[in-house]
C-alpha cells in the first residue's frame, strides 16, 4: 500500500508542477488543484499510514494519528477557497485582457 | 482582563470585519467610523502589549485552555509585541488615508483591510507552525482581494502572478510543515525546538529538507532574490493604502525566518544549527544588488518605491545572515524605519500622482502641482530617510547594520549596502527634480488634497525624525529583543515547564 500511496502522491505532484508551469491560466489552475491534492495526501501520510486503526483513542487497539486528519481537513477547506478565488480571477483576467495567457499577452508564435 | 489582552489583536479586527460585512453597500460614514475606531483601538492594545512584553517576561495565551504542546497557543515576547505595534501604526496611517475616497472604489475595502490585519497579527503571535500557515492564508486571501480593489488591467495582470505564486508557495509550506511534523511529531514551535535538539541522526536529512523548504516559502513572502519578481508590479499597481499596508507583508516573511530559525534551529539544534545562514547571507547580498539596479531602472515613482522595499528586504536579510545579536538588533531598528517610511512613500506617490493629472506617477515632465511645495518637502524628508542620509532614521539604521558586520562580512556588506544607498539617492534625486522642478509652463493641475491624506502621509513619515529622537529607547528595546531571541530556552521553558529539564 505504501508504494502505491507514494506513487500516487508523486505522480500528482509531478503533473501538478508541470501544469503550473504552463503559459495559460486554465492549465495553471488545474495544476494548482492537483498540487493541493498531492499536498493533502502527503500531509495525511506524514502521521504514518495505519490500517484498521481506531479513529479515536481506544483502549487496547492502536489508533490512527488524529493530527494529520485535522491538518488535512483545514488544508482542504483553505485549498477550496483558494481554488475558487483563482478560478474567478482567471476568468476576470480572460475578460479584461482578451486572452488567457498568464502574462496577459498573446505569444508571437501562437 | 490583562491576561486576555494577547488575544485582542486577533479578535478585534475579526469582530470589526464582521461588523463591516453587515453593511456592504452605502453608509460610508458608518464603515469608516468602525474601521478607524477598530484600528485605533488596535494601536492602543498594541501599546499595552508592548509595555507588557518590555520587561522581558514571555506571556502566552492558551486558546480554550489547552496547554502546549497539544493546544494552540499565542505567544507574546518582545519581538511579536514590536511587530504588532508596528503593524498598528502603519495601519492607522493607511486606513485614514483610505478614508479620503480610495475605500469607495470597490466593495468592502474596510472589511478586507481588517481581515488583513487579523492575518498579520495572528502570524506575529502564533506559536504553532500550522497556525502560522493558517494565518498566512488569511492574510494572503485578504491581500488578493485588496490588490484587486478598484479593478483595472494592470492590477489584474499583477494579481494573477501574485496569486498563482503564493498558491504554489502555500502548497510548499504545507509540504514543509508535513515533513517537519513527520520527522519530529509536533507542530508547536517550542516543542519542535526540543525535539530537534534530540533528533536521531537518521532523521537529520529529512528535517534539513523541511527547514530549507520553509526558507523557500518565507523567502517568497519576504521577496528574496530568485523569488521577488512578483513584487514590483504588484506593489506598484495596488491602491495606495493597500500598498502601504503591504509594506509590512514582506516583513512577515522576515519575521517568520527570524522566529523559526532562532527558535527551532537555534544554538541547541546540534548538527542543524544555523542551517539557513549561508543561504540567507548570500541571497540577501544578491537581492541588494538586484534591487539597486531596479531602483535605477524604475521609470515610475511607485515602481521606484517598490524597488526600495526590495532594498530594505535585502538589508534586513543580511542582518539575519550575520547571525549575531548585534546584527539582529540593528535589523529590528532598520525594520521599524523602513516599514513606516516605505509605507509613507507609497501614500505620497499616490498624492503626487493625483495632483499631476495625466502624467500620474510616471517620472516625466508634467504640469505644476497645486500643493507642490508641501508635497516636495514631504518627498524630501521621505527620500532622505529611505536613502539613508543623515539626519534621519535611515542613516542611523544603516550605520547600525554596517557596524554589526564582522570581519569577512564587512568586505561584502559594506560596498553593497553603500552602493545601493547611492543608487537609491541618485534615483530619488532624479525623480524628485523631474517631478517638482521640470514642469511645463501652463495651468496648475490638480485639486487640493483632503486632510485625511495629509494626515496619513505625515503620520508615517514623521517616523523619520522621531526614530532618531528616540533612538536611545528604541535601540535599547531592539537590543533586549535580540538577546531574548538568542536565548530561546526561556520561551521554551515558559511554554513547556515540564520539558525544562531537557534543555
Amino acid at each position: 500500500m505504501e508504494l502505491l500511496y507514494a506513487m500516487t502522491t508523486g505522480v500528482l505532484t509531478a503533473s501538478g508542477l508541470y501544469l503550473t508551469l504552463r503559459g495559460r491560466t486554465f492549465p495553471v489552475v488545474v495544476g494548482l488543484t492537483l498540487l493541493s491534492y498531492a499536498v493533502n495526501l502527503f500531509l495525511f501520510s506524514m502521521g504514518g499510514l495505519t490500517t484498521d486503526g481506531a479513529a479515536i483513542v481506544s483502549e487496547g487497539t492502536g489508533y490512527a494519528d488524529p493530527l494529520p486528519q485535522a491538518l488535512v481537513l483545514t488544508a482542504i477547506v483553505i485549498g477550496f477557497a483558494m481554488t475558487a478565488f483563482v478560478v474567478i480571477l482567471a476568468m476576470r483576467a480572460r475578460s479584461e485582457m482578451g486572452n488567457d495567457h498568464v502574462d496577459g499577452k498573446k505569444e508571437d508564435r501562437e | 482582563m490583562m491576561q486576555h489582552l494577547i488575544v485582542f489583536p486577533v479578535v478585534l479586527p475579526l469582530v470589526a470585519g464582521i461588523l463591516l460585512l453587515y453593511q456592504r453597500q452605502g453608509l460610508v460614514r458608518y464603515k469608516r467610523t468602525v474601521s478607524v475606531t477598530a484600528t485605533v483601538l488596535l494601536l492602543l492594545v498594541a501599546i499595552g502589549l508592548l509595555r507588557q512584553a518590555a520587561g522581558g517576561e514571555i506571556t502566552y495565551y492558551a486558546l480554550g485552555d489547552w496547554q502546549a504542546p497539544f493546544g494552540i497557543v499565542l505567544v507574546l515576547d518582545r519581538l511579536s509585541a514590536l511587530m504588532l505595534l508596528l503593524t498598528a501604526v502603519l495601519a492607522v496611517g493607511a486606513v485614514v488615508f483610505a478614508c479620503a475616497g480610495d475605500d469607495e472604489k470597490g466593495s468592502n475595502f474596510h472589511g478586507l483591510f481588517q481581515w488583513q490585519l487579523l492575518g498579520i497579527n495572528g502570524a506575529f503571535l502564533t506559536g504553532d507552525l500550522f497556525n502560522l500557515f493558517v494565518f498566512f492564508e488569511v492574510l494572503l486571501l485578504a491581500s488578493y482581494a485588496l490588490l484587486l480593489h478598484g479593478g483595472g488591467k494592470a492590477r489584474i495582470q499583477a494579481s494573477v502572478h501574485y496569486v498563482v505564486l503564493n498558491l504554489a508557495g502555500s502548497s510548499l509550506f504545507l509540504i514543509a510543515v508535513g515533513i517537519l511534523y513527520g520527522a519530529t511529531g509536533t507542530l508547536n514551535m517550542a516543542d519542535m525546538a526540543i525535539r530537534v535538539a534530540e533528533l536521531p541522526a537518521e532523521r537529520e536529512g529529512l528535517v534539513t529538507a523541511g527547514a530549507l523548504m520553509l526558507l523557500v516559502v518565507f523567502g517568497l513572502k519576504a521577496a528574496i532574490l530568485p523569488l521577488y519578481f512578483w513584487l514590483p508590479k504588484a506593489y506598484a499597481s495596488a491602491p495606495a493604502p493597500v500598498a502601504a499596508l503591504f509594506a509590512i507583508m514582506t516583513k512577515v516573511g522576515i519575521y517568520a525566518i527570524l522566529r523559526v530559525y532562532s527558535l527551532i534551529f537555534g544554538d541547541s539544534a546540534g548538527g542543524l544549527e544555523a542551517l539557513e545562514q549561508p543561504w540567507v547571507w548570500w541571497l540577501s547580498l544578491a537581492t541588494l544588488a538586484a534591487a539597486g539596479i531596479g531602483v535605477l531602472a524604475a521609470r515610475d515613482l511607485r515602481l521606484l518605491v517598490a524597488y526600495l522595499v526590495l532594498v530594505s528586504v535585502g538589508t534586513l536579510l543580511a542582518g539575519i545572515g550575520m547571525r549575531s545579536p548585534q546584527a539582529v538588533s540593528a535589523l529590528l531598528y532598520y525594520l521599524i524605519h523602513t516599514t513606516l517610511i516605505t509605507g509613507g512613500l507609497f501614500l505620497l506617490a499616490e498624492m503626487i500622482g493625483l495632483q499631476r493629472g495625466k502624467a500620474g506617477t510616471r517620472i516625466v515632465k508634467g504640469r505644476p502641482m497645486v500643493q507642490g511645495t508641501a508635497l516636495a518637502m514631504l518627498f524630501f524628508v521621505g527620500a532622505i530617510a529611505v536613502a539613508g542620509i543623515p539626519p534621519f532614521s535611515g542613516a542611523f539604521g544603516k550605520a547600525l547594520m554596517l557596524n554589526a558586520a564582522e570581519g569577512n562580512q564587512r568586505l561584502w556588506l559594506w560596498p553593497l549596502l553603500l552602493l545601493t544607498s547611492l543608487a537609491s539617492l541618485i534615483a530619488l534625486s532624479r525623480a524628485g527634480s523631474t517631478l517638482f522642478w521640470r514642469s511645463h509652463r501652463g495651468t496648475i493641475s490638480g485639486t487640493p488634497l483632503s486632510r485625511c491624506q495629509w494626515f496619513g502621509v505625515i503620520w508615517l513619515l514623521s517616523a523619520a525624525p522621531l526614530l532618531v529622537a528616540m533612538a536611545g529607547p528604541v535601540s535599547s528595546y531592539t537590543q533586549a529583543t535580540a538577546e531574548q531571541l538568542a536565548t530561546p530556552q526561556v520561551l521554551i521553558r515558559t511554554l513547556l515547564p515540564d520539558a525544562g529539564d531537557a534543555q
